[in-house]
């Protein structure tokens, strides 16, 4: 397959998957500025979804304040913003449109008709209408982008890249959820009532409550949401089921240079797949889950080098 | 001026190739129609059918109306077009290889030197380079017109990189789409193996030896007018969608940048002209195009499709000659008409131009797309006296034809079905000796009232084309 349709393929999926998990991210914050609480713990909680993404600069050239309605519009609808979800919806349209040859008819009109919706709606109306049925929206569009991938492309090369796109954008912004979520929660040390519904808003935003349910049949405690979301090996946005998958994916595309990326790759899953929780959170959980990220991050740099950028005569 | 209508006969009554289709509309209901016909235009929108209008707002994407009446031809009339269409093409093909080899044409004193000489179109480099098959145009695209019963003539023939076919395939999946129950009633003459035939064609002028050629398409980009149908026809071939910069050239072989490395392309359908193609060899300042691919070329290791250099034999001012290359290389008569063209290069011909400038058309010799032209009997004094400034100026830039009574068609438009004008374009594929093509062509239709200007760009639509078996 030549490099730049490669490349094309796995950013369509990277950007499709990085709008839903924003979407997820928004909706989860925005389900906890809803339960009673201080004004500032919420507007820090919005704060932290702008410092996550690197955006303040950006940010405060727009809004003199943090609060809800702003980073929604920010985040949502602001063109500018290459992070927001138009942005990531319009960029995923881009790629596919590069590649439009490569993918299935199903699969290009999804995403074609998924940014020709997205780009009519206004966030004023969006908002008005309930953020909330937007982020469903955006899921939703992302599902089923996924599903006419499964179900109508040929299992080649070019799923490989779209699954390996998918799946280290995924472990990033688990990672990213977890992350911000934990400690915002976290230092609280407040157990009581609320804490409840803001773990079990974070579980469902990684689509997570009902499998917590499941697989402890417990109470919610932070340490076992942090367990699930890394660790468990059977949830589709857990960090070790996306590693597995990265690993699978990696090998069935490997060509004569790729060997160093596949042993980085090798190494961050067998963290994962030997790691246990009690260890991470001795040594911090924000520590340990940077370090992921920017593993996470060593390692599309190195598929890019290895796949995707032309290597010219040499090669 | 009385012109032909496709569907009517003269006196009113619905030809009888039309009988059934007409039947048909009649006993739909316009609520019906009306419907279909939105979920067309979404359909096409949603699939992303689209072109890019030049000199409109970048990135900007048009649909290009469809419409639903088709334009049927009877088999025994698409015959005899596909007779004349073989014949000359194959001349086209033939003088080609003449005026890069021996240059009999001109020896013969048929055509000008300085015509053929002097053509910015005509490429030196190509001189003595030997070609698979002598094939130098697989992939023509003739503009054909009809103006009275059986009266056919070739406007344009396009031999560079002619596009459109794309729409052909797409208005016929719509059409199916749409209204079976058409399909089932009347003998519609299949295009769907067009990409096949295509692919077919390709590998068969591959390199000498090469015994399973690697064969892709080569665009421009995303923001090209034709890009939608690039990808259209590489995805339905099974082939590559390449840019230059996917291509480098070493030791004069052409690869590919791949996921596995550098992969060797035998056969290239390029859908860029010959300037971009090679910045060592013609414009430097071309980033679409591939450093060293010329010499490639040149050495017999990849094959270009339509080869370099074709534009001399469908620039304007060669075609008023292809009546006489029919009959020098095929030794027949020519099946299909020719426009009589006034060659403003000659005081004659200018005179007769600037004194019948209200009834002529004029062309640029070197335009396409249906910029700079004139078309008298539809234009306003002050653009008529503007051309006549462009004619003294330079004269040889033009050249002009008497204004056809263009055939047209009952057609949708806003205030209800009206008649209006369209062309065709035949898709002819040549191998070898052997030319091909399917039945009918992309039909153009000025939706303008009175227009006769059928392009994409300048407002035109499109309509399926039916080549219908008794």
């Amino acid at each position: 397959m030549l490099s730049r349709t490669a490349d094309h393929l796995f950013w369509m999926s990277r950007y499709i998957e990085r709008a839903e998990n924003l979407a997820r991210l928004l909706d989860v914050t925005y389900q906890m500025s809803l339960v009673p609480q201080s004004l500032d713990a919420i507007n820090q909680s919005w704060a932290a979804i702008i410092a996550l993404n690197s955006l303040e600069e950006a940010y405060a050239k727009k809004y003199s304040v943090v609060n809800g309605e702003n980073v929604l519009r920010f985040m949502v609808s602001d063109p500018d913003n290459f992070a927001s979800i138009h942005s990531c919806l319009r960029l995923a349209r881009e790629n596919a449109h590069a590649v439009r040859g490569t993918l299935t008819t199903e699969m290009w009109e999804t995403l074609n008709s998924t940014w020709l919706e997205a780009r009519e709606k206004t966030f004023d109306q969006l908002f008005n209408a309930g953020i909330g049925d937007y982020f469903e929206w955006v899921k939703m569009r992302s599902s089923l982008s996924r599903g006419t991938t499964l179900g109508t492309l040929l299992q080649d090369e070019a799923y490989h890249f779209i699954r390996l796109g998918t799946l280290l954008e995924r472990a990033d912004n688990t990672a990213r959820i977890l992350d911000v979520k934990y400690h915002v929660l976290r230092p609280q040390g407040d157990e009581g009532a609320t804490d409840f519904y803001e773990w079990g808003a974070l579980l469902r935003s990684v689509s997570a409550f009902e499998v917590y349910r499941k697989v402890y049949r417990d109470v919610i405690t932070p340490e076992r949401v942090a367990e699930l979301l890394i660790f468990n090996k059977d949830m589709p946005r857990s960090l070790q089921f996306c590693m597995n998958s990265v690993i699978k994916n990696l090998d069935l595309i490997s060509n004569s240079n790729s060997g160093e990326t596949q042993r980085q790759a090798g190494m961050l899953h067998a963290h994962l797949r030997y790691g246990r929780i009690e260890d991470i959170l001795e040594h911090g959980l924000h520590e340990w889950l940077s370090d992921f990220m920017d593993r996470i991050y060593m390692l599309g740099n190195g598929i890019s080098k290895d796949f995707l950028v032309p290597m010219g005569e040499a090669a | 001026m009385n012109f032909y209508n496709e569907m009517m006969d003269a006196h009113g009554g619905v030809r009888a190739h039309y009988q059934g289709y007409d039947t048909w509309l009649k006993a739909t209901p316009p609520e019906r129609i009306a419907r279909k016909r939105a979920e067309a235009d979404l359909a096409f929108h949603r699939v992303g059918i689209t072109f890019a209008v030049y000199g409109e707002e970048a990135g900007k994407e048009r649909l290009i109306p469809f419409d639903i009446i088709p334009r049927i031809i009877p088999a025994p009339e698409w015959e005899s077009l596909q007779s004349g269409l073989r014949q000359r093409v194959k001349a086209l093909n033939m003088f080609l290889h003449d005026v890069y080899h021996d240059q009999e044409i001109i020896k013969a004193g048929k055509i000008p030197a300085e015509q053929i000489l002097n053509n910015a179109q005509f490429r030196p480099e190509m001189m003595g380079v030997d070609l698979p098959g002598q094939v130098y145009a697989h992939i023509a695209g003739v503009d054909i017109v009809r103006a009275g019963e059986g009266e056919f003539y070739v406007l344009e023939d396009n031999l560079r990189v002619p596009s459109g076919v794309s729409y052909m395939l797409e208005d016929r999946k719509m059409m199916m789409r749409l209204f079976p129950e058409l399909f089932a009633k009347h003998k519609v003459a299949p295009v769907q193996h067009y990409p096949d035939m295509l692919l077919e064609k390709l590998r068969a002028v591959a390199p000498k030896g090469v015994s399973n050629p690697t064969v892709v398409v080569l665009t421009p980009g995303a923001y090209n007018s034709a890009y939608f149908e690039h990808t259209f026809l590489a995805q339905q071939m099974g082939v590559e969608l390449v840019e230059g910069r996917d291509l480098f050239v070493k030791d004069e072989v052409v690869y590919m940048q791949t996921t596995q490395g550098p992969r060797r392309v035998d056969v290239i359908y390029r859908r860029l002209d010959d300037d971009y193609m090679d910045p060592l060899a013609f414009r430097a300042d071309s980033s679409l195009g591939v450093p060293g691919i010329l010499k490639a070329y040149q050495a017999g290791n990849v094959t270009l499709s339509n080869a370099i250099g074709t534009g001399v034999a469908d620039d304007k001012s060669i075609y008023p000659y292809v009546p006489d290359m029919i009959r020098f290389y095929l030794g027949e008569e020519p099946t299909l008409n020719n426009v009589p063209t006034y060659m403003c290069r000659k005081p004659d011909d200018l005179k007769y131009t600037l004194d019948h400038l209200a009834e002529l058309v004029v062309k640029e010799v070197h335009g396409a797309g249906g910029y700079g032209m004139l078309v008298g009997p539809a234009s306003t004094k002050e653009q008529i006296e503007h051309f006549r400034q462009l004619l003294i100026a330079k004269p040889d830039g033009y050249i002009a034809q008497p204004t056809l009574a263009l055939s047209n068609c009952p057609t949708f438009v806003e205030e209800g079905i009206a008649p209006r004008h369209l062309d065709l374009r035949p898709f002819v594929l040549s191998s070898g000796k052997c030319v091909d093509m399917v039945p009918g062509g992309l039909t153009r239709v000025a939706l303008t009232k009175g227009s006769l200007v059928v392009n994409s760009s300048q407002g035109g639509g499109t309509k399926d084309t039916w080549v219908l078996e008794e």
